[in-house]
């Protein structure tokens, strides 16, 4: 009986602490909440400032970084779960993958920085960063996508290389369609952490006052080096607006998560038939 | 997929499509010619050129010594049954016919497995085309999580089959006796079904391919009395068609459904006989003993 107080107080300790900061936010924020701080670029002048160079950088980064991360992720995962026979090589990639999910992120910008923005001379636009933040996420799709695939029932893959498919068949026929909903949501919780970040992003360059990106090699902003910038400043009303900024990102992450939510709920409903 | 529940009544008597449209050309005889050659269970079974020939077959999980030295022959138009207790080897064999055991990391297989004259392990031997020709029934029903019209056409689909997908879908569900269930709602999730039924929609999918043997892994293992009954109705069935090979855990099943039986023990071939002759009068005393239930 004590016991399952004590957990709760636990419990609720988290949940209190975090609706405390929600509504401490959510109350800065409001006054600066409107449609001209949606549309507006940054500026020094508060009442001028807003984020649609940061909400569009984001935008563009996580479209850039899907595309850059989704393919070679999911691809890596059916090599390793599908194809690759067991041995030390194995081994010693699947080890390696695990350890770099725990990386901490700003070492990915000094790779990002060393090997896009300078080697590669990409210099620091849109697609150094999107490359530096997939290079993040990767391991966390390989991993959520292997444990997608293993959770595929074997008996799936012996009836259909017993019907004759090649191994592609079976993976693009079978194995993949049945691990769907368990791999979108391990990219969309992926692109949520990539969403968030702003150690790497820093170290790739990302300006804090540009205009709103053309092309993927322009420089850019995002909201979390928006937010940064902005409560980096004395002045009191650009605390508000980082408040403010951080409701769009919190509203951003959990539609996000709301999608990953609901995609994998109605790719279950299609998989279990009605 | 759209027309299939109106197609199926102008296709209703449409024949089997010859082994040829599906894009199996493999040089293997028909099946017509197959029958010919043995026409009747009167004929002296040595005169029956043999649909699968194993010689000398030795199989390893990793460093277990799983098959030791198994030869035999399977009879075209027969069931042939592969009894023996847990662990005796029975699936393993099966699976190498198909060379399904392959799909599994670290096996070692020596010997050969002669199918319709071909040689299954021979280095230029797609595994792909012999799982064609070599269809499989699992232990526990495995339909894909698709449509009931899915599950049998796919194995067509990739097959490059471009004859009348709906006839061949209600052809191979009336060939599994699963037509009469399942007519009215062949877009139904196959995982509606019961067990009974999903065995006989996975026998259906195998049949789909138009394969010359077909291996079953204890296919009513998984099922109760009554859908037992009607996969054994199935299976005696196909016979006239089709070469099966069953791996059984139940003694009387193996008596009423097979022609021959193949009594499996530690990895190695105890013996074989014509299934009425195994079990009254077994050569060997291990067999016996088991045949009459004093261990296994």
């Amino acid at each position: 009986m004590i016991l399952a107080v004590l957990f709760f107080l636990a419990t609720v300790s988290g949940v209190v602490v975090l609706a405390t900061l929600l509504v401490d936010v959510a109350i800065q924020a409001a006054p600066w909440l409107d449609g001209q701080f949606l549309t507006s670029l940054p500026s020094r002048f508060p009442d001028r400032a807003g984020i649609r160079a940061a909400v569009l950088g984001s935008l563009w980064m996580m479209g850039l970084t899907a595309l850059i991360s989704v393919p070679l992720g999911v691809a890596s995962a059916v090599y390793l779960e599908e194809y690759a026979q067991e041995g030390w090589l194995l081994r010693i990639i699947q080890v390696n993958i695990a350890n770099l999910a725990g990386v901490p992120s700003v070492i990915y910008g000094i790779l990002g920085l060393a090997i896009f923005v300078r080697f590669a001379a990409l210099g620091s636009s849109l697609l150094a960063g999107a490359m530096t933040l997939s290079l993040l996420i990767l391991p966390i799709i390989i991993i959520s996508t292997q444990e997608a695939l293993r959770g595929v029932p074997s008996g799936i893959r012996e009836a259909a290389f017993a019907v004759g498919a090649t191994r592609w068949q079976v993976v693009w026929g079978h194995v993949l369609p049945a691990a769907a909903p368990g791999i979108l949501t391990g990219v969309i919780l992926a692109l949520s952490r990539a969403i968030g970040e702003t150690a790497p992003l820093i170290m790739v360059g990302a300006a804090g006052l540009v205009a709103v990106p053309q092309s993927v090699m322009d420089p850019f902003t995002v909201l979390p080096i928006q937010i940064f910038n902005w409560t980096a400043r004395p002045q009191d009303e650009f605390q508000g607006l980082a408040a403010a900024a951080i409701v769009v990102l919190m509203v951003l992450l959990l539609g996000m998560n709301l999608t990953a939510i609901l995609l994998r709920n109605h790719f279950e409903s299609k998989r279990e038939g009605g | 997929m759209e027309t299939n529940k109106s197609s199926p009544k102008d296709a209703s008597s449409v024949p089997r499509p010859a082994p040829a449209e599906t894009g199996d050309g493999s040089g293997a005889p028909s099946r017509n010619a197959a029958r010919d050659a043995a026409p009747a269970d009167e004929a002296p079974e040595a005169d029956v050129q043999p649909k699968v020939q194993i010689d000398d077959l030795h199989f390893w999980y990793g460093d277990t010594h799983a098959l030791n030295g198994i030869s035999m022959r399977v009879l075209p138009n027969r069931v042939t049954a592969l009894i023996g207790p847990s662990g005796c080897g029975k699936s393993t064999l099966l699976r190498c016919i198909n060379r399904m055991n392959e799909l599994i990391q670290g096996t070692t297989l020596e010997g050969t497995i002669v199918v319709d004259g071909q040689d299954i392990y021979a280095p230029n031997t797609d595994p792909v085309m012999v799982r064609r020709r070599i269809g499989m029934v699992f232990q526990k029903p495995n339909p894909f999580p698709k449509t009931i019209y899915e599950n049998v056409a796919w194995g067509a689909t990739i097959n490059g089959y471009t004859g009348d997908m709906d006839a061949l879908v209600e052809h191979s569900l009336r060939q599994a006796a699963l037509w009469d269930e399942v007519k009215d709602r062949l877009d139904a999730n196959a995982y509606n079904l019961s067990g009974g039924q999903q065995q006989r929609l996975c026998i259906a999918r195998a049949l789909a391919v138009d394969p010359n043997v077909i291996l079953m892994d204890e296919p009513a293992s998984a099922l109760d009395p009554i859908a037992t009954s009607k996969v054994e109705e199935t299976i005696a069935d196909l016979k006239s068609d089709y070469t099966i090979v069953i791996v059984t855990h139940n003694m009387q099943q193996a008596s009423r459904i097979s022609d021959e039986t193949a009594f499996l023990y530690m990895g190695t071939l105890v013996e074989m006989n014509r299934t009425d002759r195994l079990f009254t009068r077994p050569q060997n005393d291990r067999t016996e003993a088991y045949v009459t239930g004093r261990f296994g």
